[in-house]
């Protein structure tokens, strides 16, 4: 979770991503940070995220998109 | 048909045939051609009423069908439009207002309130009222019968290297040439139903707006939001049947990159232009495969040469080192590739790439020293007046004799499809208290804005200070704080230690 929430804290500096849980809502992640974070999970924790897992509810709060990245880690 | 000589003729034109098909959607809206004409007619008799004639009609509405009707309703009143966007920070926008000095701006309910904090004090009108000015017939048609076809019909900003954003004015004339033949090129026809990704207030836009008016086709303007969620934009695609699309690349390759075609194929596309960047080929090999009938087309130009000037259909596999070629000109247009010594380049050589032809447009707005640095005489030619547009590009041809893009002459990057002076980044950045100094290099590979900087500032208030007076695609996708800047011997910021330092992190 520390690795995820500092990719985060480096495209957004100013937003407390271990509490806010309406990044896709309320604007804050655009099409840039999606690629962006995409990219550095997959080098980051070696986890491809599938197109159909790039949702607006996994990408909503850290805590989701960090739940997906175990779930996915599972599978393999 | 006469001779067209304004852009209207082809909405007066289609609304005769097909009134009551759909010009212009998004997902809860639809306007018919005839809806799209009485309301551009209403405002086109309202700026009339109001005495605003022959002047900039700043455009300050969401992205929407409605905005292309106002587009289309300030050029009614004989006026030229300047969209601008709630994307755009507010920093920007007062430097459009300065260069611009407007008379009026034209808002949605979503902007009209935002307007009124800005140091503007001309007339505001609201879109939902004066559609519903009753239309002056005789009015229109006077004006209509005055306008030249080399009178001005939009302004567009783009990224200046002096931190001012240029005015780009295009013309009647300009915008049909390029219209006439994109359609050719592209095979628009009524059936044609396009995806509109690109913003209102970029000249990309006129592949949509005006080929839809002179065929009867149909826009679907795509939710931004979409743009991140691929899946879903593929299912947006195929809700409405969409068959063409004019993307920037990396709309194109958010969608094959994050593996979507691999799930869902946008089964309806059959035309797929793209630009503003290279095609990395992997990606392009992907859309090839999850679309093999289709045609794809790479397209090239400036703002300055209204719209696109190249044109390249993709005829065959390239390597994947390779680049697809951005071909030859449309018609009506020639690339001239002019070396150091103001020569043809040879074959194989490189040289700047130099447009001529009607489709240049009259240069910037408000900025003779600009336009003339850059629309200037063609030296090939000593005998009469005769502009060409130096892009700053360069050019060369390959051995088939096509044209190939090789690059940016100065600090003119190509990022997320749009075109980025870094001096503006730095210029902006420079006016931050506590900030000595500010650089910014570009990483081509990764696609990355990097800044480096140096004062008393955290890292996070450069970031939120870049946010709040940049547009989103020029804020640095890094920034790292420097204790000493690395100068050259004369002085300068010395980038290309810059450069290092990035690679050796």
């Amino acid at each position: 979770m520390e690795a995820l929430l500092e990719i985060l804290g480096e495209l957004h500096p100013e937003i407390d991503f271990e509490t806010n849980d309406r990044l896709i809502d309320d604007k804050i992640l655009d099409s840039f940070d999606i690629i962006t974070v995409i990219a550095e999970i997959n080098d980051e924790y070696d986890v491809a995220i599938p197109a159909h897992e790039i949702t607006p509810e996994n990408f909503n709060s850290a805590k989701a998109l960090y739940e997906l990245i175990e779930r996915l880690l599972d599978e393999d | 048909m006469d001779r067209q000589n304004n852009v209207l003729e082809y909405l007066d034109n289609i609304v005769d045939i097909c009134p009551d098909k759909t010009a212009y959607a998004n997902e809860t809206d639809e306007l018919t051609f005839r809806t799209v004409y009485d309301n551009a007619r209403a405002i086109g008799t309202f700026l009339y009423d109001e005495g605003k004639y022959k002047e900039p009609v700043v455009v300050f509405m969401r992205k929407h069908p409605d905005t292309i009707v106002a587009f289309l309703g300030v050029v009614y009143g004989g006026c030229y439009y300047v969209p601008i966007d709630n994307e755009m920070p507010r920093h920007r926008i007062e430097l459009i207002f300065q260069n611009l000095k407007p008379g009026a701006v034209i808002c949605d309910e979503t902007t009209i309130e935002s307007v009124k904090e800005f140091d503007y004090n001309g007339a505001v009108y609201s879109y939902d009222k004066i559609i519903n000015t009753p239309v002056n017939q005789s009015a229109l048609e006077e004006i209509r019968d005055k306008a030249l076809d080399t009178d001005p019909i939009y302004i567009v900003f783009t990224s200046g290297s002096t931190g001012k954003p240029k005015g780009v004015v295009a013309c009647h004339r300009s915008v049909i040439d390029y219209i006439e033949t994109l359609s050719e090129v592209l095979e628009i026809s009524e059936d044609t139903v396009f995806g509109n990704q690109t913003p209102l207030y970029v000249d990309a836009c006129l592949k949509e707006i005006y080929p839809t008016l002179k065929f009867g086709a149909k826009t679907y303007i795509i939710p931004k939001e979409l743009f991140m969620f691929p899946i879903k934009l593929v299912e947006f695609l195929n809700q409405y049947k969409i068959n063409t699309v004019c993307w920037v690349v990396p709309a194109l390759t958010l969608i094959s990159g994050l593996g979507a075609l691999e799930k869902i194929v946008p089964e309806y596309l059959h035309t797929v232009a793209f630009g503003s960047e290279v095609f990395p080929i992997k990606q392009y090999n992907m859309w090839r495969k999850a679309l093999p009938n289709a045609k794809f087309i790479n397209l090239y130009g400036p703002t300055e040469a209204t719209g696109m000037s190249c044109y390249f259909i993709v005829d065959r596999e390239f390597a994947l080192d390779d680049a697809i070629p951005i071909g030859k000109p449309f018609k009506n247009t020639e690339i001239l590739l002019l070396n150091d010594d103001n020569k043809l380049a040879q074959k194989g050589e490189q040289g700047e790439i130099c447009i001529r032809g009607t489709s240049l447009t009259l240069g910037y707005y408000n900025d003779f020293e600009k336009t003339n640095e850059v629309f200037v005489q063609n030296p090939l030619n000593t005998i009469y007046p005769e502009l060409i547009y130096r892009t700053g590009d360069i050019g060369k041809l390959n051995e088939r004799g096509e044209l190939v893009f090789v690059s940016r002459k100065d600090y003119q990057i190509k990022h997320m499809g749009h075109r980025i002076e870094l001096g503006e980044i730095e210029m902006v950045m420079n006016q931050m208290e506590g900030i000595q100094s500010a650089s910014c290099i570009f990483d081509n590979d990764k696609k990355k804005i990097i800044m480096y900087y140096v004062g008393d500032v955290t890292k996070a208030d450069a970031v939120n200070y870049c946010r709040e007076k940049l547009p989103r695609y020029m804020v640095p996708n890094l920034v790292e704080k420097l204790d000493v800047m690395p100068l050259t011997s004369n002085g300068k910021i010395n980038r290309l230690a810059l450069k290092e330092m990035y690679a050796n992190r």
